[in-house]
């Protein structure tokens, strides 16, 4: 019976799934797929690679938020709210100059060495001015991200890459095509991690002194933490972009729900932010049919508004 | 036995602790007393190995604590610390059982089920097991970590200021508490208390420090004389006996 929501969970996002695979600007519905090789074709090389773009981009933004959260001990740390995601997007900028048609691969190693490097800049950061407020922390990593943007920007204006940029930055899942999504899988590898090690993340959010006591190598997980959501948020922001506030609510209504329990939550987490996340490009693609609004914007305006709740929801308790 | 030797701690140009040199006999509740910046949390803090002396040992049972695998020490001392402006959303039941991770590493056995079990009893958390750390009161919070400290089953158990934050009920209860523990479950609790007349009346053995030194080390009746705490307070103490106990009287 405790499994039952997980199922209900697990059919309603497979049904979403369904839906984003079989809604678009070319029409192909199930019996075309067997008897129409030019619809099969749209559907492998477009459908199946956007879908599974979606799927995979949501569970990484997750995955980081609820890592960054259970090692930053706030709850509204995630690669959107620290800067890591734009110091990715830097790291892409620099090597697209340094090695013009440099491979995908590469590019988001750089995304990713450069989201790790301005993680760690984060925690400089955050332990240098020892904050105790939970609000104030995102403020300084939004701050931190809109230094990093702005020096992206003006590279890429002085180097007449700002129309590259814009169009990656906005580009969302809609360019997504067989090819180019593929590194997105790395996130599965770091969800089976994060399963593994959920207890060590559970036991790091209780502080870095209850984790010693327990015997935790500290350094270690918060080592491994950080390289994971580093992954996480590179490959994403190199395949999709930024994509706003989803590993902030996600996490933390599940939080609401269940606790903070890494390894219980996990498969809700996932399965919720992919629904959120699909149900967010499937309404861009559809108010303005046959054109679509990017699915981060939708979800940035869903997020922000649940965010200023959150925050409103801490200052009614004791601990702001 | 704890044993610390000729550890300082330099922060800059500023030493904050020592030289101090020391022992903590197995067994019985040892409190450590002294005004505020007198070292006590960061003697404390050393000896439960969260940070590291600029210089100097501790051996714990033999066990260097500072070289020894932090799992291995986790099975041999555990160490409690005020830190929490973020609680977590973990369950008191949940919060207990991860005392048992240096033991189980995250997979709960029946021993391990057992020892949450004997631990939730005896700090009277059985009805609270299910309820989350953020819907407790301050008291209730502080009894569930005592709970884990208990779980994770360490012959040594270290404190910092466990009655912070307690009102005088809570606080009987929790000093009552913890000397069970070293009673009834042989466990040597090492705390830093504010009150001296707290520590008088459930320790055995007091460790004042002074300006980053050990200014006395006794048993309770020794240290519990006016001449000593006047010295150790910088402030005049005076000593009088209330239903068999010593007290300190130092309000005017």
């Amino acid at each position: 019976m405790r499994r039952l929501p997980l199922l209900l969970a697990t059919l309603c996002v497979l049904a979403l799934v369904t839906a984003s695979l079989f809604i678009g600007g070319y029409d192909i519905d199930l019996r075309a797929l067997f008897t129409d090789p030019e619809a099969r074709r749209m559907f492998l090389i477009s459908r199946v690679p956007r879908t599974l773009a979606l799927v995979l981009a949501a569970a990484a933004m997750a995955v980081s938020g609820v890592i960054m959260q259970m090692l930053v001990q706030n709850r509204f740390v995630e690669p959107t709210t620290t800067g890591t995601s734009e110091w990715a997007a830097l790291g892409v900028l620099l090597l697209t100059l340094l090695v013009p048609g440099a491979s995908p691969l590469l590019k988001m190693g750089a995304a990713s060495a450069f989201a790790f490097a301005g993680a760690l800049v984060f925690l400089v950061v955050l332990g240098r001015i020892g904050l105790k407020s939970q609000v104030i922390v995102p403020i300084v990593g939004i701050m931190l991200g809109a230094l990093v943007s702005a020096a992206t920007l003006y590279i890429a204006s002085s180097t007449n890459l700002l129309q590259m940029l814009a169009t990656w930055r906005s580009g969302g899942f809609s360019s997504v095509v067989r090819g180019n999504y593929e590194p997105l899988w790395v996130v599965g590898a770091i969800v089976v991690g994060l399963y593994l090690l959920a207890d060590r993340f559970t036991i790091a959010g209780l502080g870095r002194s209850t984790a010693t006591s327990l015997g935790l190598p500290y350094r270690r997980i918060m080592f491994i933490g950080l390289i994971m959501v580093a992954l996480a948020a590179g490959v994403t922001t190199v395949v999709v972009g930024f994509i706003p506030f989803l590993g902030l609510i996600v996490p933390n209504l599940v939080s609401m729900a269940r606790g903070d329990d890494v390894r219980g939550n996990l498969p809700w987490v996932v399965l919720s932010s992919v629904a959120l996340m699909i149900a967010c490009d499937l309404v861009g693609r559809l108010i303005v049919f046959p054109l679509e609004i990017p699915a981060t914007v939708v979800l940035g305006a869903f997020g922000a508004v649940v965010f200023v709740a959150m925050i409103l929801r801490q200052r009614g308790k004791a601990h702001v | 036995m704890i044993e610390f030797t000729d550890i300082r701690k330099v922060y800059g140009d500023d030493t904050v602790l020592g030289p101090v040199s020391g022992r903590i006999p197995a067994g019985g509740v040892t409190s450590l007393v002294g005004p505020n910046g007198a070292g006590k949390s960061t003697l404390l803090t050393i000896i439960g190995r969260l940070a590291e002396p600029t210089s100097g040992t501790v051996t714990v049972d033999g066990l260097d604590v500072h070289r020894a695998k932090s799992q291995d020490v986790a099975r041999t001392l555990s160490v409690l610390r005020q830190e929490n402006h973020f609680t977590a959303r973990v369950t008191v039941r949940e919060l207990v059982s991860f005392g048992r991770f240096p033991h189980s590493r995250g997979r709960l056995t029946r021993e391990d089920v057992t020892h949450v079990d004997d631990a939730l009893d005896f700090l009277h958390l059985g009805d609270l097991q299910h309820r989350y750390l953020d819907q407790l009161s301050g008291g209730q919070r502080q009894r569930a970590y005592v709970a884990m400290v208990l779980a994770q089953d360490t012959r040594y158990v270290l404190l910092d200021e466990p009655l912070n934050n307690l009102d005088m009920k809570h606080s009987v209860r929790m000093m009552a508490q913890l000397r069970r523990a070293a009673d009834e479950l042989g466990k040597t609790v090492v705390l830093i208390v504010h009150d001296i007349n707290f520590a008088a009346a459930y320790s055995d053995r007091i460790i004042a420090l002074r300006d980053g030194r050990i200014a006395a080390s006794d048993t309770v009746e020794a240290m519990m004389r006016a001449e000593v705490l006047t010295e150790v307070f910088d402030t005049p103490v005076r000593i009088h006996e209330v239903d068999g106990t010593r007290t300190a009287v130092y309000y005017r």
